[in-house]
Formats: C-alpha cells, structure tokens, sequence
C-alpha cells in the first residue's frame, strides 16, 4: 500500500518537474478528444442516413384489375409468410392515382384520361436491401422451363427493382468505406499524436530511467510512476475535452436539431456512452503509451 | 619493497586476503565491441573481501568497460565474471536489479537525479530496494552525516559542487551497505584537494568492511595510497601488485598521510569533512 502511494507521489512529483511536457501531453489529448467526440456521431449518423435510403427499397407487386377481395387477401397472407419480409402495403389503384397526382405538377393531366388506368399493387419491403432478390424470388419462383411464374393469377408483374437497388448499394457503399477509412485514419493520427507527445515526455527525462536502473530499481518500479502519469495526463486532458463538448452541444447542436431533422439523428449513440468511451480511451491510451515508450529505454 | 607480492595472471585464485570466495572474481574475460573494437583480452583476476583495490590504466584500456561487466551493464564476449562466487552472465535479466543493489556504483559524472534533492536522490536507492520510511529516515541522513553533507541536504545537484555531487552519489552508492563498491573515476572532474577527500571517504567506506574498486587514471594518486593496483593497458593486466604495510591505518591517519604525500597542508579546505567513523 504505501508503495502505490510512493508510486503516485512519484508520479506527480514528475507532472510537477516537467510541466511543460506534461502540459503539451494534456493538451494533445484535449485536442484528439475533441476531435473523435465530433467525429464519431458524424460518422454514426451518416451511417444512419444510409441505412434510411436503403430502407426505401421495396419490390411492387401489380394486380390485374379484375382480382377480388378474397383472391387479393389470400394473397397478402401468402406474402407475409415469406421470409425476411418486412412490411407489406396494399396500394388500391385510386390511392395509386392520388400519389401520382400529387407527383405531377399538373394533375389535369390525368383528369383528362376519365379512367384509371393505374394498377392496385402490394408494396414489399425486405428486412434488408440485400435480401430483395430472395423475396421477389420467392414471388416468382421459376417453372420447370426456368422462367418466373407469379405464385398467384391475379399477379401481373412483380417490378423488379434490381438495378436502382444494386446502384444504392454501390453509393451507399462507396460511402461508407471513404467515412471508414477517415475516422480510421483519423483516430491513428490521432493515437499517434498523443503517442509521439508521451515519447516526448518520456525521452527527455531518459538519462534518469537509466540512472534508476543502475541504481538497482526494477522494470515496473520505474514504469509504474510513468504509467501513473499517463493515468492523470489522459484523465485531465479529457475532462476538459468532454465539459467542452458538452458546451458545444448544449450551446450549439441541441438548438439546431429542433430545427434540422439530420442533427437529430445524431441519437444513434447517446452522448453519455459516447464520452464514457472516450474517457476510458483517453487514459488507457496514455497511460499504455508511457508504458511501453519507456521499454527502449529500460534495456540498460 | 619486500612486503611487495606479484599476482600472477596464471593463478587469480591466489589468497584473497580475507576468507570465503573472493568478492569478484573475472575467469579469462574477453570483451569485443560491436564494430570490432577489442576492449579487454582474457582477464583474470581475483578481489578478496574487504579489499581496496585501484584499478589504473591510461584512457580507452578498458576500465570503464571492467566496470560496465561487474554490473552487466555489458555482457562479456567470452569468459565469465563472478560476484560473490556467483557468475552473473547466468543471471536472468529480470534479476539484474538484485544485483545492482548489491554493488554500489560511483560514476564519474556521478549520475544523479536532476529532479530530486540531495536527501530524495539517497533515499531513493533505498526507495528501490523497498525500505520503510522509517529506514529511510534513518539510514539517509546517516549516511549524509558520513560523507559530510548534513548542511546540503535540501539542495539540488546543480546547486552542489562536483566534489559534492561526488559526495552524493557515493552516499547513494553505500546508503544500503553493500558488500562491493565500484568508483568510476571518482575524482576525475576534481582539484587534488577535493580528490583527497574523496579517497579518504572511500577508504572511510573500506573501513567498515566493505570492498572498495576505484578506477583511476591518476597514477601518481593511487602510487602514494600504497594499496593493491591492478594496471590495464590496452584490454590486458600489465602490473598487479599489493602494497602492504599501510591497511590498517586509521582514516584520519591515511588522510593525513595523503595530503603531505601529494603536498597539500593539512589545514586544506576539507569540504565539511566530519571526524572518522
């Protein structure tokens, strides 16, 4: 026991001696903290959009107009027993007429036709984009011959959404990778950055881990102390970072995710887990990075 | 010259001068840098307990590197080097610290904490060996006492003197007690005065039984201590002899002694230096 507390003692009598070092060290942390506290929920909420647009993916159904009642809820049920679908909508064909109405920018357009000539249609959505094939499969089983046959007569096609699908895929996709590889590349620089700064703090007080050693003290005599301020450096460093998070997002994200739904979106992770990780993260970083820089100069 | 004893290469086991197994003890030791460089070529030799040895030769015959062996700071190329008849080659790495605080060393540029006081820099070999607080109160300033520095003891190494900061690392060196002490050029960066008092310090150390290795470029020094002088010359033993007669005269006797051999009075500044122990 009071060896933990000569090891603390130790620990800030060296944050005390070397303040500048240790000053740039906290510093550093600040900045990197900051930096993934506002990058991470960017990238979780265009995360977010994406998956939406996926969302909207969905196989239409079209009906002949002479299905009845009895024939078009059989085949509702039918639908829903096939797996990974989600949702099922039935659109009538006077429903069908009033979205395209409300599409076009002149609806006398239709007026003129008398008739509708829109079919009824059951909108199908997946579970999930990548399964679209399967369920449109599963409408259109193919014959013996090998072309689709819809399992019920009253279905006329089954518009097939294939390549819209594969094209929001590839964009979605295309998306996600480059804000992967961002946030990766940005939480290395930034690892790397409190890393070299700790490098620092430890090289310039080199001479006195090989005096420690010559005089006869122990590997983790010597790294206890150091990893102790690294505990500290990454403990202050994002305390401060996460209080001027917390500003910015009462002063300046909260106000404006009333008004934008995008902002809001950002409750795919909540801020209290959001700067719990970063807290743990921020103080084991140092305190690891003090450890194992001091390992060349312990060789003595 | 009569009381004169050659050593012989040939037989480094001969008579320690007090029993049990010599304290060091170097079986044909060779030590190549990397590069090629060779710094020591098949030493032998043997240290009894109790001894005050010098270990003389000009710069670059391998002391420094003789000295970096007896704490494995370096390994030797061949041969194999025993402390306390242990062979410390075969000594895992994660017990080298052990041995280290079994040999006190005093370094040329003495190697002190920047960073602490006099007193932390001597408590802290303590610190290392996991002393209590209340060793640690007792032994530190005890050992301050010893080497003449109780007024200094809040002080910063870079507000002390070379001769003082000589001082400290010997008091760091001996605070545990060792049974070896290693001296690196102890009085190196030192006037002949301050040089005095070290080796009367050191000699005061060697009193309380403790061995005493000084290495040394000053001949005309360790000519007027009339102890045993090893001399390396280019990595190999060129003198070993024993020079008797004088190893039990009393600190302040040898002190004494020094200061009318090198020519410096007896009223010569003594850098605080207490009575003998």
């Amino acid at each position: 026991m009071s060896r933990l507390w000569f090891f603390i003692l130790e620990a800030f009598r060296a944050l005390r001696r070397n303040a500048a070092p240790s000053m740039a060290a906290v510093v550093t942390t600040i900045v990197t903290v900051i930096l993934l506290g506002v990058l991470i929920p960017v990238f979780q909420t265009t995360q977010g959009k994406s998956e939406e647009v996926r969302d909207q993916l969905e196989l239409k159904v079209f009906l002949y107009d002479d299905a009845t009642r009895a024939e078009t809820d059989s085949l509702r049920q039918e639908i829903e027993g096939i797996p990974h679908v989600k949702s099922i909508d039935y659109v009538t064909k006077a429903e069908a007429l009033a979205i395209l109405e409300e599409r076009l920018k002149d609806p006398n357009v239709l007026r003129e036709l008398n008739t509708n000539p829109l079919p009824a249609s059951f909108n199908v959505k997946p579970d999930d984009a990548a399964n679209l094939e399967s369920v449109r499969q599963a409408l259109t089983p193919p014959d013996s011959s090998g072309t689709p046959q819809p399992i019920s007569p009253i279905i006329d096609t089954v518009k097939d959404s294939r390549e819209e699908a594969g094209k929001i895929e590839q964009v979605t996709g295309a998306l996600k990778l480059v804000l992967t590889v961002i946030t990766a590349l940005l939480v290395v620089a930034s690892l790397m950055l409190v890393g070299n700064t700790i490098r620092l703090s430890v090289y310039a007080r080199r001479r006195e881990v090989e005096v420690m050693r010559l005089v006869g003290a122990t590997r983790w005599f010597i790294r206890w102390p150091f990893m102790i301020e690294g505990v500290v450096v990454g403990f202050a460093g994002s305390l401060v970072a996460i209080l001027i998070l917390w500003l910015g997002k009462v002063t300046i994200v909260d106000p404006l995710s009333d008004s934008f739904a995008l902002v809001a979106a950002q409750d795919s992770m909540s801020f209290t887990l959001l700067i719990s990780i970063l807290f743990a993260a921020a103080i084991a970083v140092s305190a690891i990075g003090s450890g194992v820089t001091l390992r060349r100069f312990l060789r003595v | 010259m009569a009381l004169l004893r050659r050593r012989h290469r040939e037989q480094p086991e001969a008579a320690p001068r007090r029993g049990g197994a010599p304290i060091v003890e170097l079986k044909d030791v060779t030590k190549v840098y990397p590069g090629g460089h060779l710094a020591l070529e098949r030493i032998s030799l043997a240290v009894g307990r109790g001894e005050f040895l010098f270990l003389v030769g000009p710069t670059g015959c391998g002391k420094s590197t003789l000295i970096k062996l007896l704490i494995r700071e370096l390994d030797p190329t061949e041969g194999e080097v025993r402390i306390a008849g242990r062979n410390i080659g075969a000594l895992p790495e994660s017990k080298i610290p052990y041995l280290r605080r079994n040999v006190g060393t005093v370094f040329q540029d003495f190697k002190l904490l920047p960073n602490r006081t006099v007193y932390d820099n001597v408590a802290y070999a303590l610190q290392v060996i996991g002393a209590g607080r209340a060793e640690i109160r007792e032994k530190v300033p005890q050992t301050l006492r010893l080497v003449g520095l109780s007024t200094k003891v809040h002080n910063y190494p870079d507000q002390l003197s070379g001769g003082e900061q000589q001082r400290v690392s010997i008091a760091r060196a001996f605070v545990n007690h060792p049974p070896l002490l290693l001296a690196d050029e102890p009085s190196g960066n030192l006037d002949p005065v301050t040089s005095i008092g070290i080796m009367q310090l050191l000699y005061r150390i060697n009193r309380t039984g403790t061995t005493v290795l000084v290495v040394t470029h000053d001949r005309e020094m360790v000519d007027k201590m009339r102890r045993r002088v090893i001399e390396l010359y280019e990595g190999r033993i060129i003198r070993d002899e024993t020079g008797g007669g004088y190893t039990e005269e009393s600190t302040s006797d040898f002190g004494m002694r020094m200061r009318a051999e090198m020519g410096v009075g007896p009223e010569g500044h003594t850098n605080g230096e207490p009575e003998g122990l």
